[in-house]
């Protein structure tokens, strides 16, 4: 008993001297941790004790499949038509595309071929009848599903950064969705605002043979479709376009938009890449003296009369817009539309002053309840109690350390698994005082009843801090946020507590014993 | 020296076994009122459950609810609950219930935004919509379940089945109860609830695991010992030890209680009921179970290796 193996004792040491030194960013300022490494660095708060916002967002994963099958509709279309092929009843139905064909055999032959070919990552199939029928299977649409949820990730945290936001994090969570953090914005309407948008982005002619209130009363011709404008007329109503569906430019040729005055109105001035300049250059000149609608998200942002072909690839968005409304189109524009719409499911966000009251609450009852344990110890178990109590701060310099070193971060909950720790840690030395005391009390030696009392309780305190082990880890598995902050401080307690209470009160007895050589039992 | 205070006097010598009929009739009548309380006045789910939107906001003067209600109500989202919180009168909780779905919601939460105006600072937005919502509710009868399975199953491991199944008795006793205490006083049952509820499964077993272990090594000292004398000894001789955790636990979340603020108040009153529960049924239910079992004359309970040293306690 008297002997500490040296190996043991090197490892405590080692252990102790890791946890003080892990912790020690906590103590010091922001100036000097911002210099040093990146794995040594103070506890991370949560946004519930900085302040700032979560958002979770899912992609509209219906929308995107039902836009892709109708981009196949488009192809077959065409397909069909290159390859001179008779068709009937071409349309989206039952999440596949469907379609007849018409002719004898080898022309069906031809058009499946022709379809294979032109839609090579979807599956064709034809019956006896010529029905045609492509699908997207199953590994095509996680590869869609896949591609959609990255490529919207990338624009998501383009849009983000230009916000200026400090320290984003911006992650996916499961297959479609995405878990946007901002520290210090509290709130996030703007960001809201700016993430949401789809920002699908398109240049359609207004249908001048039209009249609005023709189209209101539902009269529309085919090739033709009735939009809302983004802003409403002065007297307050609905601000109505009758534009063609044809696209004569999509946003994805513009390579940049900045926000600029024109007349001392906000406006958007654009570019387009080489190939969408040409497009645009041949649209405005054949048709001078028409209006081409602006469409973003299925809205007219506004219609300007062409007054001359222009070549140069680049224009203005006039549109009525606020300084900060241009700023953020041009933003949006820069960033690139997303592959499909995407819903708020969650938003949760916190001020900075609740906060701050949030980190004094918790800074307060750690403090408190330190100081209630400590003293009770003390009275429990006198100089053993004292024993406990040096164990028990150095239990939490290895938590608050072993949190760092994890790159934790530090929730409310969080600071409220940290306080129960300190009462559920001390049970490991509790169980063994009250071990020593029965053994004493059984008339073995001072040595002997000391030896007994660590050696005894040891699987007890291994069988009780497993159970309580496992309940942390599903709740760390099951939980989200603030809750997962509890499990983790809860879990990590139970493991250093273990350590504390049991390397290093036994080391503290042995060099006690070793310098006073007890005759009574002081527990 | 100073050696500090025995809470207990010597060894204690109650019968707590004998007296398990009187408290089985107490456990069963909370047990019964609990259901019947869940049914017919159910919990109060906090927004992470029932979906929703709630605001804490802090307006730069004193706050007059009237007029508030009537401009938020004149938006149209439904009926929105205003309660003025805090002593200032400048801090008002606003709730709105759920949406049938999150575009709707998502307007709703602009369109009080917009009314609220510059003069209010947002101290705490949760806005949850339907479908998570009902996933947290998910996730969290899941993991409740789960971690029942997990402790249970790991004492059927380390000790025997029997074990197994009064540990899953006395957890199941104190889930229950301690989800109750939400029923019956209205406190808010969120997530955080949830972890109190699993965290009181982890301190109810740690407890039960503490006497578990005695009676084991008692079973192997004490070879002719009545079981139930057995049980007996095992719960005096870990009382000490069971009073003076439960005592550090319940002072250590009593801090939280007072002085963690608005948040983990509920958490940490649901704590201390749950230790208490926790440790009536490692005593009055875990351990009574035993005497309906076989515990004698198991393969799994080895001999006692050694354990005749001179000076220990001998039958």
């Amino acid at each position: 008993m008297l002997y500490f193996q040296k190996w043991k004792l090197a490892l405590v040491m080692l252990v102790l001297a890791a946890g003080v030194m892990f912790a020690a960013p906590n103590l010091v300022g922001r100036d000097i941790t911002d210099k040093m490494p990146n794995w040594l660095q103070p506890l991370s708060l949560g946004l519930d004790l900085q302040g700032g916002s979560h958002l979770l967002l899912e992609l509209n994963t219906a929308e995107l499949m039902r836009d892709k099958l109708e981009g196949v509709v488009d192809v077959a279309r065409s397909t069909m038509r290159t390859e001179k092929l008779r068709y009937t009843g071409l349309a989206v139905k039952d999440g596949a595309v469907v379609a007849t064909i018409l002719g004898d055999e080898s022309e069906r032959a031809q058009a499946r071929k022709a379809l294979r070919g032109a839609i090579p990552s979807a599956d064709v199939e034809m019956d006896d009848q010529g029905l045609v029928k492509i699908v997207y299977g199953e590994k095509a649409r996680k590869a869609m599903l896949e591609g959609a949820l990255s490529t919207t990730l990338d624009i998501i945290r383009k849009r983000i950064d230009e916000l200026g936001t400090r320290e984003p994090s911006i992650q996916r969570q499961g297959d479609n969705r995405i878990v946007i953090q901002l520290p210090g914005v509290s709130d996030p309407k703007r960001a809201r605002e700016v993430i949401g948008k789809t920002a699908r982005m398109t240049f359609h002619l207004v249908d001048s043979d039209t009249s609005v209130e023709d189209a209101l009363r539902g009269r529309i011709p085919p090739g033709s479709m009735l939009l809302e404008g983004m802003d409403a007329r002065p007297d307050g109503q609905k601000q109505y376009y009758v534009v063609r569906k044809k696209v004569e430019v999509a946003g994805e040729h513009l390579v940049d938009a900045q926000p600029s005055f024109d007349q001392s109105a906000p406006v958007v001035s654009f570019r387009f890449d080489a190939l969408g300049g040409r497009i645009f250059g041949k649209v405005t000149a054949d048709n001078v003296g028409h209006n081409l609608a602006i469409v973003l998200d299925n809205k007219v942002v506004s219609a300007p009369n062409i007054r001359s072909a222009i070549l140069q690839g680049n224009g203005v968005i006039t549109g009525g817009f606020s300084t900060q409304g241009a700023s953020d189109l041009a933003l949006l524009l820069r960033s690139g539309a997303l592959p499909t719409s995407i819903t708020f499911l969650e938003e949760r966000s916190v001020g900075p002053s609740l906060g701050a009251d949030s980190i004094r609450a918790g800074t307060m009852s750690s403090l408190v309840g330190l100081a209630l344990v400590v003293g009770f110890m003390v009275v429990a178990y006198g100089l053993f109690g004292i024993f406990a109590n040096i164990a028990l701060v150095m239990n939490m310099v290895l938590l608050v350390g072993g949190l760092s070193a994890i790159g934790a971060t530090l929730t409310l909950p969080g600071i409220a698994g940290i306080v129960l720790t300190m009462g559920m840690a001390v049970d490991a030395n509790v169980l063994i005082f009250e071990r020593m005391r029965e053994e004493y009390a059984n008339g073995r030696s001072v040595l002997s009843s000391i030896e007994a009392g660590f050696s005894r309780a040891f699987a007890t305190i291994l069988d009780a801090n497993v159970t309580t082990l496992a309940a942390a880890v599903l709740l760390y598995h099951f939980g989200s946020g603030p809750v997962r902050g509890f499990a983790v401080t809860l879990g990590l307690g139970i493991i250093t507590s273990m350590f504390s209470a049991v390397m290093l009160t036994r080391l503290m007895v042995v060099v006690w014993m070793r310098a006073k050589r007890p005759t009574t039992l002081p527990v | 020296m100073f050696r500090g205070i025995k809470f207990l006097p010597g060894e204690t010598k109650v019968d707590f076994v004998g007296k398990r009929f009187i408290a089985l009739f107490f456990s069963v009548l909370l047990l019964g009122s609990t259901g019947v309380l869940l049914l017919t006045k159910g919990l109060n789910y906090g927004i992470d459950f029932s979906g929703g939107i709630q605001m804490e906001v802090r307006s730069d003067k004193p706050v007059d609810l009237h007029d508030l209600r009537t401009r938020l109500n004149d938006i149209g989202v439904g009926e929105i609950g205003l309660q003025g919180i805090g002593e200032t009168g400048r801090e008002v909780m606003i709730r709105i219930p759920a949406f049938d779905n999150e575009v709707s919601q998502n307007a709703a939460l602009k369109a009080v935004r917009d009314t609220l105006g510059p003069s209010f600072e947002d101290r705490r937005t949760e806005v949850v919509g339907p479908k998570v919502g009902e996933e947290l509710i998910r996730d969290g009868i899941l993991a409740t379940i789960l971690a029942m399975v997990a402790i249970s199953g790991y004492i059927w491991l380390r000790f025997e089945w029997h074990f197994g199944v009064g540990g899953m008795l006395a957890l199941i006793h104190d889930v229950v109860l301690t989800i109750g205490f939400y029923s019956i006083t209205g406190l808010e049952f969120s997530l955080t609830s949830v972890a109190a509820v699993l965290t009181v499964a982890g301190y109810s077993i740690n407890d039960t695991v503490v006497i578990y272990d005695r009676v084991r090594e008692n079973l192997r000292k004490f070879k002719k010992m009545p079981v139930k004398d057995l049980l007996n000894l095992s719960v005096n001789e870990t009382m000490s030890r069971t009073i003076l955790t439960g005592g550090t636990t319940i002072i250590s979340v009593l801090a939280i209680a007072l002085f963690g603020g608005e948040v983990l108040r509920g958490f940490a009153l649901a704590m201390i009921l749950g230790v208490v529960v926790g440790t009536f049924s490692s005593v009055y239910i875990a351990l009574p179970v035993l005497i309906y079992f076989k515990l004698r004359n198991t393969d799994a309970i080895a001999p006692l290796e050694a354990e005749a040293e001179p000076g220990a306690k001998q039958g």
